[in-house]
Formats: structure tokens, C-alpha cells, sequence
């Protein structure tokens, strides 16, 4: 299966990647995408994640075609 | 309305969906904003001169120096001055005819429940997690809609919460109440115009959900990403297991 991840704003230059393709086999979480895309960092609490547009938690599992985007939080004011 | 009134907002009264009755409603509502510093400063000066009846500013900070770059409201003679008062001055200047409620205090916990009963909008220009949590736990138990936004770096977000609707998502289920505090506007800095961007969007939000029309961004959030000029939205649903919006509906 082949999905698609894109990191939005500052996380492009943390995750030093804008967008990527991964391949995998079994069934994949949002949390375990991270982990691929970033060497086993831990996924933190609040960066915002969707799956094809749609605001998901770190649990959701994404199946073949899906875009997960990832979004750094924004607080200041 | 008076003549006068009718030529100040006719620029507006003149698009068929707003007409007098529209602008006549906007007279008559009372909006609460709490922060005015980047994203106050245009949500307030653009409530104000769109003839919202009553607005009702929260902060607790004085003017320095670093915050004119993007908090238009506030000029180089204020330096020091007590952010409502400077505010109150410039926004009466712009329309001495709505009224201005202006309290000097930082919101939390312990703020009274009664401003919140009397007002259709409260507006998040807060710059920190654990103001915006506390503004949405007392919005969503008193059941007001609240529009919030955020901006940082190159990157900002706006969302609106119709906490008086069932089923509504809130703040809470976005961010899941994270302990963790992330970075200010003085550690990592933050482009001028993209406060005014964010804002903008804002009291146009809040001018829409005032008069119940068009399509506003209820159930969404609004990502810009300035440098890459990216504008990304994805919808929002409410979090069966939030501990915020859940709860209060099953008491």
C-alpha cells in the first residue's frame, strides 16, 4: 500500500520533508507513520493531524491512497 | 439609525445580505475579545468600525516598544500605557458611537461567568494554550460561540466553535488539552502582516455568525502557511471522549 505524508509549515524544516510516499504491507497508524517518516521520534500530543482533510487522532489507521498531513501547533496571539 | 449612521456603515448596508436590518442587528450585538495585541488589534479596529453596538476587551499588559511592529492598534506615544486604555482611545476614535467596555484583567479560571451570559461572540486572540484551554471551557458551558485564531512564525489558524449548537466540536477536542506550552511570539517571532491576516479572517467570522449567514469555518480549521503561501482547511468533528464538550452535555 502506498500513502501519502506532508508536513505543513515550520514542521518542513523540522522534519527537514514538505511531502513523502511510504510503501507498507500492514496496517499503519497515524503514530506509526510518524515514527517511519522521522526515525522513531515520538509523535507529540499536540501536533494536529488529518487524513484526506479530515482532523484524525494519533490511533486512526489510514489505508492505501490516504494523505496524512501533519500540522505544528500555533498558539500566539 | 441616524443619518449619520446610515452614511458611516452605507458601504456595507449596500450589500443586499447585511441592508439595514443586518447592520441594525450588528448595532444591537455585544462581542467579547480577549487579547488585544496582534490579533486583537484588528479584530477590535474592524468590529469597531463595522458598528458592532458593544465590545467588551480583556488584558492585562501594558504597550512596550517590541509590540508595535504588529499590534496596529497602539502608536509610539503609548508607550507604557495600559493596553485598554490605549485600545479604548483608538477605538473610540475610530467610532465614537458604539460603546466600549474595557476591563483590565488576565483572563483565567476564576473570570466571572456573567460577561460571558451577556455577549452573542466571544473572540480568542489569547497567545498561550492555557488561556485558550480556560476560554473554552467557560464558553462551552455557558454555551457561546467562539472564534478563535492564532498565528506564529509564518503560520496561523482559525476556527469557529458554535458552542451554543449540539454536537459542536470545541478547542478542547482539537488540541486534547496538552500540558505542554509551546513557543511565543517573543521566543520565535512573528510576521506583522500575518496577525493582520488572521484577524482579518476573525472579525469576518465574527460578522457572519452575528447575522447567521454565508458559510463560516464551524466545524473547520484554517491553516495559512505564509512563507509557502499554503492555505490548507480540513473539517473537525467533535471528539466522542473530549473531557471538555462531552461531559458538560451529559450533565
Amino acid at each position: 500500500m502506498t500513502i501519502t505524508v506532508k508536513f505543513f509549515a515550520s514542521l518542513r524544516e523540522q522534519v527537514g520533508k514538505t511531502e513523502t510516499q511510504i510503501e507498507f504491507s500492514d496496517s499503519l497508524t497515524v503514530n506509526k507513520i510518524w515514527q517511519q517518516v522521522t526515525a522513531n521520534k515520538v509523535l507529540p500530543k499536540h501536533i494536529l493531524v488529518a487524513v484526506n482533510q479530515e482532523y484524525a487522532s494519533q490511533d486512526t489507521t489510514v489505508k492505501e491512497g490516504d494523505e496524512v498531513a501533519f500540522f505544528p501547533p500555533v498558539t500566539g496571539g | 439609525m441616524n443619518d449619520s449612521q446610515l452614511l458611516r456603515y452605507s458601504r456595507q448596508i449596500l450589500l443586499p445580505q447585511i441592508d439595514v436590518s443586518g447592520q441594525q442587528q450588528l448595532l444591537n450585538s455585544k462581542v467579547l475579545i480577549i487579547g488585544v495585541g496582534g490579533l486583537g488589534s484588528p479584530v477590535s479596529m474592524y468590529l469597531a468600525t463595522s458598528g458592532i453596538g458593544h465590545l467588551v476587551l480583556v488584558d492585562f499588559d501594558q504597550v512596550d516598544l517590541s509590540n508595535l511592529q504588529r499590534q496596529i492598534l497602539y502608536d509610539t506615544t503609548q508607550i507604557g500605557q495600559e493596553k485598554i486604555v490605549a485600545a479604548k482611545h483608538k477605538l473610540q476614535l475610530l467610532n465614537p458611537e458604539i460603546q466600549i467596555t474595557a476591563i483590565n484583567q488576565q483572563f483565567d479560571k476564576k473570570f466571572a461567568d456573567d460577561l460571558f451570559n451577556q455577549v452573542d461572540v466571544v473572540v480568542d486572540c489569547s497567545d498561550n494554550f492555557a488561556t485558550r484551554f480556560a476560554l473554552n471551557a467557560t464558553c462551552v458551558r455557558l454555551g457561546v460561540p467562539l472564534i478563535s485564531g492564532a498565528a506564529l512564525r509564518w503560520e496561523g489558524q482559525v476556527s469557529v466553535f458554535l458552542l451554543n449548537q449540539a454536537n459542536s466540536p470545541c478547542y478542547n477536542c482539537l488540541y486534547n488539552d496538552c500540558e505542554q506550552e509551546t513557543e511565543t511570539c517573543n521566543e520565535v517571532g512573528i510576521l506583522a502582516p500575518l496577525v493582520g491576516i488572521i484577524g482579518s479572517i476573525q472579525a469576518l467570522e465574527v460578522i457572519k455568525v452575528l447575522l447567521n449567514m454565508g458559510q463560516s469555518l464551524a466545524g473547520k480549521l484554517l491553516r495559512f502557511d505564509a512563507y509557502n503561501n499554503k492555505w490548507h482547511q480540513a473539517s473537525l468533528k467533535q471528539d466522542p471522549t473530549c473531557p471538555v464538550c462531552n461531559n458538560t452535555k451529559s450533565v
